[in-house]
């Protein structure tokens, strides 16, 4: 496929993970650059110009926090997070330092492409969506509209907020802190009752079974996503 | 009861019912529904079927809570136990809890209180001990009426035997008297029980009551009603209650059966908690007042003198005695005939000195044989009267010893010599002869008066030793008891000071310096006496008050001593007054000490012997860690290696066989991915370093998160969610609690068979949620019930997926960690359950409202952010177990 594809930097100090990384990505068409340090990760960074990082939050001289806060200075490339379980607070700082989204190792390769494909088209597209649609679900942002199959949910204006947040993002992994700063502003920080109660009120509007929502998916310890229901 | 076991089993614990009187009742036998029943045991016996407890195969199932019916039940010939509270006593022991019924009649030490009321004497009685050892007493109160009325409807007998029973014993008047007794009794034991609570939360003190109650008995039949008597005054004081009977050399002569009532009255004692004490003396009523001396006894009981008032005027009534010689012990007089108690104020002692003078009385003794030598001179033989004084020198020498013994034989014979020797002195030679024969015969007298009297000393010595060696063995019996330091350090203490009547204090090391540990009130503790205490410890001499060392202390010092090392000091402080302890006592002081050493050490021991015991647990858990990584971390490697290997190096040409390859190794490295997130969860749940994240958290989201993160595994199960819309939001760390949920509902996905639905509840009971995941599978077997939170448990069973035995592990140290509960039960109609328990901290009363029912938009809405602050959030870290 030539040097056409989308350019992704992949910074991880594992040779097995660029390795992999490298064999898959490269056969769906995209442009692999490595980078094994924080580092020569932000070097080249500045130097390839990349439509995604992917970044591993366990770096030997630099923490994936930081590069991504560093990174997030001049650069607005979504960050795609590589990390193990058990790491959920530096987890939380990366998404919350501007990362877009997470992958926990291990994981498959069918689930790195579409979360790579939803940053992208999230970085393609900044403007507000009109329309957001995920299964029967659907956000009409322009004219404040929620319905589902078509009939449509009265919400609150908290809960309106919130699913369009969700909606705007849509895919991606939203930390309890980005909800709360995005829906009820800065100084909210502690809320997290607030955001529980209004995201089960929204998912008992919403969801067929909210006891096992199909929608608004809980990232346990994270956050939230609305999920792209094909 | 069988409410409350039903309660005990949903809680989850293993409940069986040993044995329970349904008397045909539909309503009962509803009760009992449900509850695994264990068959009785049938015992023929003189043709007739009697249907007991089966003992055997209760402590076989080892429930962990038995239902027994009518604790008062007499066994049938041929148990192993004449009683059933017996058989209760040994499920006890094999650390079985029971649950059981009583009624209030057949309570030993008020069974002649009851007699007395309804005139009928219950045979069947159970000892008090046994309902002061339960942990908890539940009255079941029923107004008599109603309790006649149900006995009208066949309720609580069965129907034919009802009218019987109500005419004998239900009569109105009969229920409200038992009725009294009964919530007299308990309350007096809820009294009793918050006492003990108070002085088990208030070390040091309040040093256990002085109070010391000795019932005295005979072979009377008045001596059952004594010891009951005792019992109530000693509970009532919270007393130590001793029972004491003298064996005088009459004893030796009582007809059999009045033995035997002797010893059948000290087993009552015994049964109603009683220390019993047989003494050798010649008179009951001395050894009864030296006793009571010797042990510091406050109060003495005895009943009234069966005998003839003409035999008491003869030889006096042992009650008086003991009333003129009590000194300031009060005396307690219970009359035959209705039990009344008479308290006689501290009767002063009568003759003050009674026993101080005896060359006094020995002079009078002569002048009493001079007198009546006088009487009878001239009309009996001389050699009459010399017998006269011989009888007088034996009599004191019996009585009062050597000393005035001879003084008596020299002034008899002075006396002889003028009152009847011949008249003004005159004496011929046969006259002399005759005085050497008189002076002979009262020397005779006085040899066999001093050795009698020198017999008696020896007794005196035995029976003081005996005293000692009872109170050695009293001691020794209590420590023995006990592996409780500090209940070994209080009976030390208490018994010191009972039997030498001194302040005490124990020393125990505790790091570098030694501390007071126990200390009696009034014991002089002051830098100079810590500092003479430190000296024994370290150089394992006696020091202070009484030896070489320091004896300007106010207390002597003595290390207390074991073969190996010394584990402490003990500290008696000396009598204000009063004398010195003699060689005996300072050897039963010193025997004392090493008991108690001894105790100490071995309690010291104990706890050594436990740490090793935890210490090899570990290495244990060690090594099944190891094994099960090497096996499960290598079975899937293997797998994984095999099918890459396959396909690298021997390319199957099948396309379905490859695909089955990669779908083996796909599956294999999920499994190794899932071991190794447990291993590492519960490494961190070991070593303490896990942090809570607490904050509200939603119920509903919980099992939501949960479900989705089974992924591929729950996609063709039927899994039934039930949440109560009424839960408040819980204080949690919500990826932990969801990890602790995966795994309970992992383990029930593994367990049950595909097309059976898992069903999940969440529910608000009391003040902390309940979450239950059941599923329809084997169920755990009986006796695992508690062991599947073990690690590396696993049920055996066929189809059953591999797991590493973690997960129930880890949930169970992840809900430890925030302070709830997590238990396992079976379902009545099979299959497992496995349920957790979080507290919720409920709102402020300033907070929002409780969310109303049915009104999912009032769920939370407004109520104070309880969880999300920093300052109430669990600082413990999590700890499993």
């Amino acid at each position: 496929m030539g040097d056409t594809g989308p350019r992704v930097l992949v910074i991880d100090d594992e040779l097995a993970i660029r390795r992999f990384l490298r064999a898959s990505l490269s056969a769906q068409g995209y442009q692999l650059f490595e980078a094994a340090s924080a580092r020569e990760g932000l070097d080249a960074a500045a130097t390839v110009r990349p439509d995604l990082i992917i970044l591993d939050l366990g770096l030997p001289d630099l923490d994936g926090v930081e590069v991504t806060r560093r990174l997030r200075e001049w650069s607005k490339v979504p960050v795609l997070i590589l990390s193990v379980r058990g790491r959920d607070e530096e987890k939380i700082a990366a998404l919350d330092a501007g990362a877009d989204d997470y992958l926990t190792k291990p994981f498959s390769i069918g689930e790195l492409l579409a979360r790579m494909r939803v940053a992208m088209r999230h970085a393609a597209q900044p403007a507000d969506e009109p329309v957001v649609t995920a299964g029967d679900l659907t956000v009409d942002v322009a004219r404040r509209l929620v319905t589902v199959g078509g009939r449509e949910i009265a919400l609150t204006p908290v809960e309106y907020t919130l699913l369009k947040t969700l909606a705007l993002h849509a895919g991606r992994v939203m930390t309890h802190g980005q909800l709360l700063r995005e829906v009820w502003g800065p100084g909210y920080d502690q809320g997290g009752n607030l955001l529980r109660v209004n995201i089960s009120k929204l998912r008992h509007k919403v969801e067929p079974d909210p006891a096992r929502p199909h929608y608004i998916v809980t990232e346990p310890g994270v956050g939230y996503r609305l999920r792209m229901v094909t | 009861m069988l409410l409350a076991a039903r309660e005990a089993q949903s809680e989850g614990r293993g409940v069986a019912i040993a044995y329970v009187e349904t008397h045909g009742r539909a309503e009962t036998e509803a009760l009992v529904h449900g509850f695994t029943i264990i068959p009785r045991w049938k015992i023929a016996y003189r043709g007739v079927t009697l249907e007991e407890m089966d003992l055997d195969t209760v402590l076989g199932e080892h429930p962990d809570l038995a239902v027994v019916d009518e604790l008062a039940h007499t066994n049938a010939p041929g148990c192993r136990h004449a009683r059933r509270y017996q058989d209760v006593e040994e499920l006890l022991e094999t650390g079985i809890d029971v649950y059981t019924t009583l009624n209030v009649q057949h309570i030993e030490s008020l069974n002649d209180v009851v007699a007395q009321i309804t005139g009928i004497t219950v045979r069947e009685t159970v000892p008090d001990q046994i309902l002061e050892q339960a942990d908890e007493v539940g009255l079941v109160d029923l107004p008599p009426d109603e309790l006649i009325q149900r006995l009208h409807e066949g309720k609580v007998y069965v129907p034919e035997q009802a009218s019987r029973a109500i005419d004998k014993f239900f009569r109105p008047g009969n229920l409200t008297a038992l009725r009294e007794i009964a919530l007299r009794y308990l309350a007096g034991q809820v009294d009793h029980q918050m006492r003990a609570y108070m002085e088990s939360h208030a070390i040091p003190g309040p040093w256990p009551a002085g109070e010391r109650v000795v019932v005295c008995i005979d072979a009377d039949p008045l001596a059952e009603r004594l010891v009951r008597t005792g019992r109530r005054m000693a509970a009532g004081l919270d007393a130590e209650w001793i029972v004491l009977h003298v064996e005088t050399p009459e004893y030796a002569t009582l007809p059999e059966a009045a033995r035997d009532r002797i010893a059948r009255t000290l087993r009552l004692a015994e049964e109603l908690g009683a220390r019993t004490v047989s003494l050798p003396g010649t008179k009951a009523s001395e050894e009864i007042i030296r006793y009571a001396r010797a042990q510091n006894v406050s109060k003495i009981l005895v009943g009234v003198s069966h005998h003839p008032r003409w035999i008491q005027l003869i030889h006096g009534s042992v009650v008086d005695r003991i009333m003129r010689a009590a000194g300031d012990i009060d005396v307690y007089v219970i009359s035959a005939a209705r039990e009344r108690q008479h308290t006689t104020e501290p009767a002063a002692p009568e003759w003050p000195g009674l026993f101080s003078k005896p060359y006094l009385y020995s002079a009078a003794v002569v002048a009493v044989a001079v007198v009546i030598g006088a009487l009878v001179h001239g009309v009996w033989a001389q050699a009459n009267v010399t017998m006269l004084f011989l009888l007088a020198v034996v009599v004191t020498a019996l009585q009062w010893g050597r000393g005035p013994a001879t003084l008596v034989a020299a002034v008899s014979l002075a006396a002889f010599a003028v009152f009847f020797g011949p008249p003004s002195f005159t004496y011929t030679m046969a006259d002399t002869q005759y005085l050497v024969t008189v002076a002979a015969l009262l020397f005779v007298g006085l040899v066999i008066g001093t050795l009698a009297s020198r017999t008696r000393e020896q007794a005196q010595a035995a029976r003081s030793r005996e005293g000692y060696m009872a109170a050695l063995h009293a001691l020794s019996g209590e420590l023995a008891a006990t592996n409780d330091l500090d209940a070994i350090l209080q009976a030390v203490g208490r018994h010191i000071a009972a039997t030498f009547g001194r302040s005490v204090a124990i020393f125990l090391p505790k790091g570098e310096t030694l501390e007071p540990r126990l200390m009696t009130p009034g014991f002089p503790l002051t830098e100079n006496e810590r500092a003479v205490a430190d000296w024994v410890f370290r150089h394992g001499h006696s020091a202070g008050y009484g030896t070489d060392t320091v004896p300007a202390a106010a207390a002597r010092y003595m290390p207390l001593k074991t073969a190996q090392r010394i584990v402490g000091v003990l500290g008696v402080q000396p009598a204000a007054s009063g004398p010195r302890l003699n060689p005996e006592q300072r050897r039963l002081l010193d025997a004392f000490a090493s008991q108690a050493a001894l105790a100490i050490e071995r309690v010291e021991l104990a706890e050594e012997a436990r740490r090793g015991d935890i210490a090899r647990e570990t290495e244990r858990l060690q090594t099944a860690l190891l094994n099960s990584i090497s096996h499960d971390l290598r079975t899937p490697l293997a797998s994984i290696t095999g099918a890459l290997t396959t396909l690298a190096d021997h390319p199957p040409a099948d396309e379905p066989v490859r695909r089955e390859l990669l779908q083996n190794a796909r599956e294999q490295a999920e499994r190794l991915n899932h071991l190794v997130g447990s291993l590492l969860d519960m490494n961190r749940l070991e070593a303490g370093t896990l942090r809570l994240r607490t904050e509200p958290g939603d119920v509903e989201d919980l099992i939501g998160a949960s479900i989705a993160q089974l992924g591929e595994a729950v996609q063709h199960r039927e899994i039934r969610v039930s949440v109560d819309p009424k839960l408040p939001l819980v204080p949690m760390d919500f990826a932990l609690v969801t990890q602790a949920l995966v795994n309970m509902l992992d383990n029930a996905l593994r367990y049950s068979p595909p097309d059976a639905p898992i069903e999940i509840t969440a529910r608000l009971v009391g003040n902390e949620v309940q979450i239950r995941v059941e599923d329809r599978g084997p169920g755990v077997p009986p006796g695992d019930v508690a062991r599947i939170f073990d690690k590396f448990y696993r049920i055996q069973h066929d189809g059953a997926g591999h797991g590493a035995g973690l997960g129930l592990a880890i949930s169970h140290g992840i809900i430890d960690a925030h302070g709830g509960r997590i238990w396992a039960a079976n379902r009545p109609d099979g299959g497992a359950i496995v349920a957790f328990a979080l507290p919720v901290r409920l709102p402020e009363p300033s907070g929002g409202l409780p969310p109303q029912a049915g009104d999912p938009d009032a769920r939370g809405a407004g109520r104070p952010a309880a969880g999300g602050d920093r300052a109430s959030q669990w600082a413990t870290p999590g700890r499993a177990s």
